[in-house]
Formats: structure tokens, sequence, C-alpha cells
């Protein structure tokens, strides 16, 4: 199995007051933690890869405990989160995609077992390519105050043999969030949806 | 920490506000380096920058004394300075190197980001190190939303090290709007990854006049 081979790690934490309307009692955090790996596949056409994503197990919990850190080091607070990739170019679509379990897995795991799907998009792109990860409600999907995205990317990644891997979570809804729809204190929870 | 949240509460204009500056969001970013052309940096180079978006008080019209927006700049200079040093988890007093920028949106003038950067920035940013006899490096531009900033870092102490010459890129993809400023510190506990181009060196520092 291919080791995880981590150039450089970037973590980020925005706190934000207000958007032109009342100043939040409560500012909302979002923090994005990101990897910049080798990308094992790069270069050629390897049909088995499923096994990379056990290798990057650890990897997902340490950066979901890296975030859970940045915004406070209570896991309680924790309301949205997503996740994404950014590929070289000398790999596959497919190989962002293999950050679906380990990234998402990290959270949940650390997250005291959270319902929803780990909202996610992924890309290929050259060095400085930014990715606006999803972000949702942890226990449901249909959330509509906690549907948000927070732009990610690193001004020298990835090269063409690298694999940016992203990982995000927020403290609330979006600050001035007044749109209707389902609300975080109507969830049921059973689903992961609503 | 318990202190920093006062600062916190106090700039966002919550009773009890101390602070002149009216700071819509504060980001921080924290980069560590662990390899660079597949060799090994150990131990890994890391460096921070934390950036605050303001209001600009003098966004739309010629204001002829700057003061209020010096005033920001020295509140700035302090939090700012907390907030990435926190960020990068080290002692204030083992920062290496320092720099500086700022972005002013379009309804504002390149002489605001040098109001906030220049006269009065500096002192609280070596009050929270410690020390800090070199020329803090500094950038400033006017942009829009996501413009790209580069912070230019050097050694805090001996402005000649030329294994600390470098570069912080941040950005923001919401700011500065036009009636705003980005404002940015970066603090580092290292050099570049890998430096090997000669000059002198942190070991050499005689720390006299800022430069050597």
């Amino acid at each position: 199995m291919p080791e995880v081979r981590v150039r450089k790690r970037l973590t980020t934490v925005e706190e934000i007051f207000h958007e032109g309307g009342p100043i939040a009692s409560t500012p909302l955090r979002r923090a994005a933690a990101l990897a910049v790996i080798q990308n094992p596949y790069a270069g050629r056409y390897v049909p088995d890869i499923v096994g990379f994503m056990d290798d990057l197990r650890p990897l997902g919990m340490e950066m979901a405990s890296a975030l859970i850190s940045a915004l406070g080091g209570n896991a309680q607070v924790i309301e949205g989160y997503g996740k994404g990739a950014i590929v070289g170019s000398a790999g596959e679509l497919e190989h962002g995609a293999l950050w679906h379990v380990p990234g998402g897995y990290g959270m949940r795991e650390l997250l005291g077992g959270a319902k929803a799907i780990v909202a996610s998009t992924k890309k290929v792109g050259g060095p400085g390519t930014r990715l606006d990860v999803p972000v949702t409600h942890i226990n449901a999907s249909y959330v509509r105050s906690h549907f948000d995205a927070m732009e990610v990317g690193v001004t020298d990644a990835p090269c063409s043999d690298e694999i940016v891997l992203a990982l995000v979570m927020t403290t609330g809804p979006r600050v001035h969030a007044r749109v209707g729809g389902l609300k975080a204190s109507e969830i049921k929870g059973e689903d992961g949806l609503r | 920490m318990a202190n920093e949240f006062d600062i916190y509460k106090g700039h966002t204009g919550i009773p009890g506000n101390r602070m002149k500056a009216k700071i819509r969001k504060i980001a921080t970013f924290v980069e560590e380096t662990c390899t660079e052309m597949g060799r090994p940096v150990q131990p890994p180079t890391r460096r921070a920058a934390a950036v605050a978006v303001i209001e600009n008080p003098c966004a739309g019209k010629y204001v002829e004394d700057l003061t209020e927006l010096m005033d920001i700049g020295e509140e700035l200079g302090e939090l700012l300075t907390q907030r990435a040093v926190t960020a990068l988890g080290i002692l204030a007093n083992t920062v290496e190197s320092y720099g500086k920028a700022a972005a002013v949106g379009e309804n504002g003038e390149l002489e605001h980001a040098a109001a906030i950067l220049h006269p009065k920035l500096g002192t609280p940013v070596r009050r929270v190190l410690g020390k800090g006899a070199a020329l803090i490096p500094s950038s400033k531009k006017r942009g829009g939303l996501g413009v790209v900033l580069d912070i230019p870092v050097g050694h805090k102490d001996a402005a000649f090290v030329r294994s600390h010459f470098d570069g912080m890129e941040v950005r923001l993809n919401d700011a500065p709007r036009a009636n705003e400023i980005m404002v940015a510190i970066a603090v580092t506990d290292s050099g570049r990854p890998l430096p090997r181009v000669g000059g002198l060196a942190k070991d050499q520092i005689k720390g006299e006049d800022g430069l050597h």
C-alpha cells in the first residue's frame, strides 16, 4: 500500500461578526484544514486504487481533529461540515473521490456520529486552484440556514503529482440566515436529511 | 485566552466596545511545510497570518486628516499579532520573522492603507513579540473582492537575514467590499524551507541596527 506523504498543511479559520446587518451575538466560525499529499497514482492509469482510502483514514482523523481544535476544541459546537479535493494535472478526478470515505469518516467519528451525508466537491486543477467546499448541517442535510460554502486553496499546490485534500467545519448558520426552510431546531434526526 | 475574548467582544460594537475599528470578520491562516522537492523539512517551517476585514471610515470621500485610520492601525497591530501568534501556537518571543499588508476596497485610497500600516501599527506588534528591531516589511494595494495580498516577510531583528526573506499569500473571496479594508499581519517560527542562498544567517545577528 502506498504511504501517505504530506508536503504541506494549511489551516484557515474565519470568524464572522456581521455582513452588513446586526452584529451576531455569537459570531459564526468556519474553519478549513487542507493537506497537500503526493498522488501515488499520478502519471498512469491504475485500475485498483481503493486500498488508498484506508491509508488516508489516519489523515482524515488528524485533519478533523485539527479543525475541532482550531474552532476552540469542543466538538459540540460544530454544526456544519463539508469536504473536497483538488487533484493535480497528472491525476484523475477519480483520485479525488478517494477522499470521500476517509474524509467523512474522520469527521463523523469525532463529531459523535453525525447523521447527514458530508457535502463534497472535487476538481482537477493546477497550483493555486480555488475550491468552493459546500457545507451542510451535520445531522440534517435539509437545514436551510446551514447551507454554506468556504473557498479554499493553496498558492503552490497541487503540483501535477499532488492532491489537495480539504475538510471544512462551521459553528452555525449563515450569519444573517433568513430564507426560511427547515430549521436546526426542527431536526427529527432519523434519516440524516430532515 | 480570556483577555483575547474581551478584545474580540469589544471590537464588534457590543456594549463595552473599546475599539475604533469596525470589524466584519477575522481570518487566520496557518501553513506548515513538511517536505520540499521530496526532502524532509525538519522541523517543518510554519507561518501564520491574521487578517481583519474592517469598515473604511474614509470611504467615498476625500479626508485630509487620516488620524482615525492611524488609530485603527494601532488597535489592529495588537489584535492581529496576538491572533497570528495564537494560531501558530508558539510563544510570542520565539517568532522569527514578520510582515504586514493591506488591501483597500474600491471606494478608498491607497493612502488609507498607508495610514493603517505605517504610523502606529508597528509599536504594538513589537510589544506583543517582545522585540523587533527590523523594519516590518509591507505591501499594499487597492482591489476588489478576492484580491490577493502577498505579505512580504523578513527577520524581525535583522532585515538582512537572507534565509528569512519570504512572502505569504492570503485572500478572502468576499473581501474587501467597496467600503472595506483588509489588514494582514504574518509571523513565522522559521525561514524558508531548505534555505541555501547564503548571506547573513540568523545565528550571526548583531541585533543593533535592525539590519545586521
